[in-house]
């Protein structure tokens, strides 16, 4: 997707440095005051999806690779962190861990398959073996079909903190939310980072560098599905439920929609998409149908006009005032 | 289990194939010219049966109508679809965004007006849309753009959301009916299993379309200038050939295909705004399979895989939801760029 960068020319690290430093100061005070001005419940489903999103972004925004499958991973990753923590009586932490662990292993398989074609395929290839997954889900004896899996246990973090409190709770997923996050920061910046970019800009010359671009690809898609899965499970014991609306198609175009909105390839725009998207649901509830249209011509304006997303065209404006 | 019952799954499979042919091969004959996997196929062919269900309902006109009449406005849709929204994705304007804004607030405006019983906001505001792209093109004239094509199936599926939403808010998740015509209601005996008329007649029919189309573009001169632009656009404008235009009819012309298909399906399965949107996404598995390629190859695969799923149904039920999945999968391992696909 290069269309969406801004333009290049020198960047001043320094500023980029002092624009991170304080964007990530920003949400880290909003999320962590977030409890005390909304219910602990949906400020909760806010810092899974946002996760979900951040990680959706990690393989389109920075790998190029737009993956329609990623609820594959989302709905997966929460149907065995259900299982585990009801059924098995895992503690919260292994139940988790297990979630994501499926989704990693899935996403191995997955990745394989599909990194075989590019572009439009790539996107058609993961729509097609989601759309496998949510027909397992929807069969299969432990997911219990069209009820879903519920009354998830949230049980006790380490055996000591009751996950039953709204506020414990809270700052629990927002640990992992945040340690995820930095992660993902980390990995944009490394020079694993930096040659995923340099694939997404021109895969053939970075194959000619001398890089196993299939090799990238596929780390940055099992990377993505892991903390896809990690999304997930965490959602399936923040909501007490995993069902088959974590695995259905709509879920994989809602975190593209996240992330387009937001901002494709901006470390922060994915957080931003996903707030405003979940938020538009929750508000706009009683309106049915009504939400799918908003979506659809959010989809279709920033398709259009905005490809940058909310925080991509902040950063432009930043950046061209700076000039 | 009897050979009734493997005839009547085979039976099954062969109409399941001459949908995913129908619309795989809509879906190919768009992507040659505009390079774009139209999302919105679905949620067209989905528009096809409602049309034909709206024609039955608002004026009387009955299926042999609806099979004339349905694809031609879809169709017309399709063209006003392009015009606003896909040419867009080539080119880059100093208003464009002004005119995203004049969009989501026309989009929401038109189908709140069309709820409340305004039919009219329907044709007023893409007409306005349209007048103020072609001012705003005059006066600060668009730089052409080489967008990345996931774009253009982003935008698609954003307007598939807008459909399907739209309906469903109109008339619920549950199905409406639509009756078959008579001339092809009752049962042959074929001698070795007897044969509801309308599904041999969905069959023959598609059977027919498709043969139609190939002939159209594999042996026509007008298809001889399609192949030609889908090879290279500005060789073909520089010879005196439209080509804009051509795309647009291009467009209009597989839309149609998947309105058709709708009307076919209208009287079999039920009509409801969720009917396009599964099918889409195993069509989209026939597409991979099949690769975009050629135009029999997607005629190929589609029947062939509707066979096959037919066969799995009879001898597997469990897995005849997954089948064509499966099938994608192993075509991925072996032949990557599908069955028909050149790399």
């Amino acid at each position: 997707m290069a269309a969406t960068e801004t333009p290049a020319g020198p960047r001043d690290p320094a500023w980029e440095a002092r624009y991170h430093g304080a964007s990530l100061a920003i949400m880290v005070v909003a999320f962590g005051a977030a409890p005390f001005f909304m219910y602990p419940q949906f400020a909760m489903q806010l810092l899974c999806f946002a996760l979900f999103a951040c990680a959706f972004n990690l393989l389109i925004g920075f790998g190029g690779l737009l993956s329609f499958g990623h609820a594959m991973f989302f709905g997966m990753g929460s149907y065995l962190a259900a299982h585990a923590a009801k059924v098995w009586g895992m503690p919260v932490e292994l139940a988790i861990l297990t979630g994501a662990a499926t989704s990693t292993i899935l996403g191995v398989f997955t990745g394989l398959l599909a990194i075989r074609r590019q572009g439009i395929y790539f996107a058609m290839i993961t729509l097609a073996l989601a759309q496998m997954a949510y027909f397992f889900c929807l069969q299969a004896r432990f997911t219990g079909g069209e009820d879903g899996i519920q009354s998830v246990p949230r049980g006790k973090l380490l055996g000591m903190v009751d996950l039953n409190q709204p506020f414990a709770m809270y700052y629990f997923v927002f640990a992992v939310f945040l340690a995820a996050f930095l992660l993902i920061h980390r990995i944009v910046h490394s020079p694993f980072g930096q040659v995923l970019k340099a694939i997404r800009e021109n895969e053939p010359r970075a194959i000619s560098l001398g890089y196993r671009t299939d090799r990238y690809k596929l780390a940055a898609f099992v990377l993505s599905a892991a903390l896809a899965g990690l999304a997930g499970s965490l959602k399936a014991i923040v909501a007490q439920n995993a069902s088959l609306t974590d695995v259905y198609w709509a879920m994989s175009g809602e975190v593209v929609l996240m992330t387009l909105l937001g901002g494709m390839g901006t470390i922060f725009g994915p957080v931003v998409g996903a707030v405003v998207i979940i938020a538009m649901q929750f508000y706009l509830a009683d309106l049915g149908a009504w939400v799918t249209i908003a979506q659809g011509i959010i989809f279709v304006v920033c398709v259009l006009s905005f490809r940058r997303g909310i925080v991509g065209e902040i950063e432009a404006w930043l950046r061209n005032r700076r000039k | 289990m009897s050979t009734q019952a493997l005839f009547g799954q085979l039976l099954i499979g062969l109409i399941n194939g001459s949908f995913y042919a129908l619309l795989s091969l809509g879906l190919a004959v768009i992507f040659g010219l505009l390079n774009i996997i139209n999302f919105t196929h679905g949620a067209q062919y989905m528009l096809g049966a409602f049309a034909a269900y709206f024609l039955m309902q608002r004026w009387g006109l009955g299926y042999w109508w609806a099979l004339v009449v349905a694809p031609i406005a879809v169709g017309f849709t399709g063209i006003v679809v392009d015009r606003l929204l896909l040419s867009r994705l080539k080119k880059v304007g100093k208003l464009d965004q002004v005119y995203g804004l004049a969009l989501a607030a026309g989009l929401w405006f038109m189908i709140d007006r069309a709820f409340a019983g305004h039919p009219e906001w329907l044709v007023i505001v893409p007409l306005a849309l349209w007048v103020l792209l072609t001012v705003s093109d005059r006066w600060a004239p668009p730089k052409p753009d080489e967008p990345d094509h996931l774009y253009g199936l982003l935008l698609t599926f954003g307007l598939a959301l807008i459909i399907e939403g739209a309906f469903r808010s109109q008339f619920g998740s549950a199905g409406l009916p639509y009756s078959m015509p008579e001339q092809l209601t009752g049962v042959t005996n074929l001698g070795f299993m007897f044969l509801p008329i309308y599904r041999g007649w969905v069959i023959v029919a598609s059977l027919a379309i498709c043969f139609g189309t190939w002939f159209l573009i594999e042996r026509t001169k007008l298809g001889a200038y399609l192949r030609a632009a889908t090879e290279n656009p500005q060789l073909v404008q520089a010879f005196g050939i439209n080509v804009p235009r051509m795309i647009t009819l291009t467009y209009g012309f597989g839309v149609g295909l998947a309105a058709l298909a709708g009307v076919f399906a209208a009287p079999i399965y039920q009509v409801s705004p969720q009917m396009g949107s599964s099918l889409i996404i195993v069509v989209f598995a026939v597409v991979v399979i099949g690769g975009m390629g050629s135009i029999m190859g997607s005629i190929v695969t589609g029947f062939g895989l509707g066979i096959l799923e037919g066969l799995t149904k009879y001898f597997y039920p469990e897995a005849s939801n997954t089948v064509i999945f499966v099938v994608m999968a192993i075509v991925l391992m072996i032949r990557p760029q599908g069955l028909f696909g050149q790399r």
